[in-house]
């Protein structure tokens, strides 16, 4: 039986990465998980320069979700090569850095110094609904999101994933115009733009007033652009968006994810990742499926 | 042989619940490793059984038995989660992750313990914890709770804010009317008394250790929800944000504004 996946160029040991943000780089869940069985580790969003973040409240917790606004709160770029990718390499998984900025520049800074960095794969967070400048600016514009991925890969070293946001009419537009603009894979979906409010302060429960749901809630939202933006492109896809088990993990695959990541479960369980790792396994015995491969897009009509 | 550090994931039993003051309760759980290695001042993650409800609450340790490999959570229903923990009884199970942040560093001299409300809890741990002459001093809006537990473990003192008991006011009129003085401050309770604390603490000179609370998702340093802003850059962050829940929750009151 082969767990195995091809993501731009990249063999996984298995299709199961984490969700960037929620997992820091690494250290901290490795207490809970065995970092070895995972097929990528997926960084928290690293910028040029250290970022503060938002005020708090960052996090609420909504019904079968959650929503945050840490405003991509991240070390810098020089703390972040000097100390969590070396913590990283004592692995056997890949790794796969996101990249945020404010502007074109930032983002191309960041990608050229990760350029001699024993590092798999970029993901570009073009997606962020917390930031002002830079994050979800660039991804809602199919003409921006072209550019900024051409400029991207005109500097990267490594494959380029372009993470997509859902807060878009036509996520396949979007995914077609990452496409053109050279992407190696596309990763879907970023949180979904939310807001909580509490009746009887009769204020906003985040102090940024909106933030990014994730979790469970939001699962059937991401098959389906999932779905669409396979349809739409050639290139890879990595499914995200509420999933919480094994069984959501292979939905996201036969809506034509070639690998997943894990996100807010970690929080709900810190093994949940390797739960699913089994859990997918399990699935693959039951049904007698011999390569991860016949499982990806395999979706078909009643 | 080594003691095995770090954190643990358990399936606890609750041993027995019961509401010590309106909506206030207090939960002894059967877990062995997170017993064992707790300390004062330290909290876990408690998971919800419902699934709709993702995130973990953290709750301050009340009290360590080690012997008998259990630890007490006393905390306040305010949300859905915390109700759900409230009508669970004897034998039912939760999912706890803990220990969790730093606790309070044991130093040995003459010490105010100051718990206000729901920040009362750590302080018993504490109390017990440390072998010195302590002012205990506890400040409720009304209902008192907790009270018998202290007997023994210091001096203590009450502050209630509508006179019912002790004095009229807060800790820090409960301190001044007693006339109280200390070499050393740890306390736990709500952001303003925290405030206080910390100009008090300035003003008289006084080491002082403060315990942090702020929303949390994964408890354990990974998500940086729940930050909070530091006077000098922190070192894993490297910005002048420190996370309560790695870092924190217990932090030298000038090393942290807020």
């Amino acid at each position: 039986m082969n767990m195995k996946v091809d993501l731009c160029g990249v063999t996984l040991n298995n299709p199961v990465m984490t969700a960037s943000g929620t997992f820091g780089a690494g250290e901290e869940y490795s207490e809970f998980v065995d970092l070895n069985r995972l097929g990528a580790v997926v960084t928290k969003g690293v910028a040029n320069v250290p970022w503060e973040g938002n005020p708090t409240p960052r996090v609420a917790e909504v019904y079968g979700g959650m929503l945050n606004a840490i405003g991509l709160q991240n070390p810098g770029i020089d703390i972040f090569i000097e100390r969590d990718i070396p913590f990283l390499k004592k692995y056997d998984t890949k790794i796969v850095v996101n990249v945020c900025g404010h502007t074109t520049e930032e983002y191309v800074e960041v990608v050229e110094r990760l350029a001699d960095q024993p590092v798999d794969l970029l993901e570009i967070n073009i997606s962020c609904p917390n930031v002002r400048e830079g994050g979800i600016a660039f991804g809602q514009k199919p003409e921006m999101v072209e550019q900024i991925t051409k400029e991207i890969k005109k500097h990267a070293a490594q494959p380029v994933i372009m993470k997509l946001s859902p807060n878009v009419t036509d996520i396949g537009e979007m995914a077609r115009a990452a496409e053109a603009g050279g992407a190696d894979g596309l990763s879907l979906i970023n949180t979904i733009t939310g807001m909580k409010i509490d009746i009887d302060r009769r204020c906003f429960v985040l102090a940024n007033r909106t933030g990014g749901m994730s979790g469970p809630a939001v699962h059937p939202v991401a098959v389906r652009m999932v779905y669409q933006a396979a349809q739409a492109v050639k290139i890879p896809i990595v499914g995200m968006g509420g999933i919480m088990n094994a069984e959501d993990a292979i939905e996201m695959i036969l809506a034509g994810a070639t690998a997943i990541s894990v996100g807010t479960a970690n929080f709900t369980n810190p093994k949940a990742t390797m739960e699913i790792v089994d859990g997918i396994r399990d699935y693959m015995q039951r049904y007698q499926v011999k390569d991860m491969r016949e499982l990806i897009g395999a979706v078909h009509d009643r | 042989m080594q003691a095995r550090v770090g954190k643990f994931e358990e399936t606890a039993i609750i041993i027995r619940q019961e509401e010590i003051a309106d909506d206030i309760y207090s939960m002894w759980l059967r877990t062995d490793e997170i017993a064992s290695h707790a300390k004062a001042g330290q909290f876990v993650s408690v998971y919800c059984n419902e699934g709709s409800r993702l995130l973990p609450r953290p709750i301050s340790i009340c009290e360590i038995d080690k012997k008998d490999g259990a630890i007490r959570l006393v905390y306040r229903v305010a949300g859905k989660g915390t109700e759900e923990f409230s009508h669970m009884r004897t034998g039912m199970q939760l999912r706890v992750v803990g220990p969790l942040g730093n606790g309070f560093p044991l130093k040995h001299k003459k010490a105010f313990l100051i718990g206000g409300g729901i920040g009362i809890p750590p302080m018993l741990e504490l109390a017990k914890a440390l072998d010195c002459e302590k002012h205990i001093v506890l400040g409720f809006r009304d209902e008192l709770f907790l009270l018998e537990d202290f007997q023994g473990k210091g001096q203590i003192y009450i502050a209630t804010e509508d006179g019912s008991a002790g004095t009229e006011g807060n800790v820090l009129d409960a301190i001044r009317e007693n006339g109280l003085s200390a070499d050393i401050i740890y306390a736990c309770g709500p952001t303003p008394m925290l405030r206080a604390l910390k100009e008090y603490a300035a003003k008289n000179q006084i080491e002082c250790w403060i315990s942090m609370e702020e929303r949390m998702a994964c408890g354990i340093g990974a998500c940086l929800a729940c930050v909070c802003k530091s006077k000098e850059k922190d070192a894993h962050t490297n910005v002048k944000n420190k996370r309560i829940c790695k870092e924190g929750p217990v932090f030298r009151a000038e090393e942290v504004e807020f």
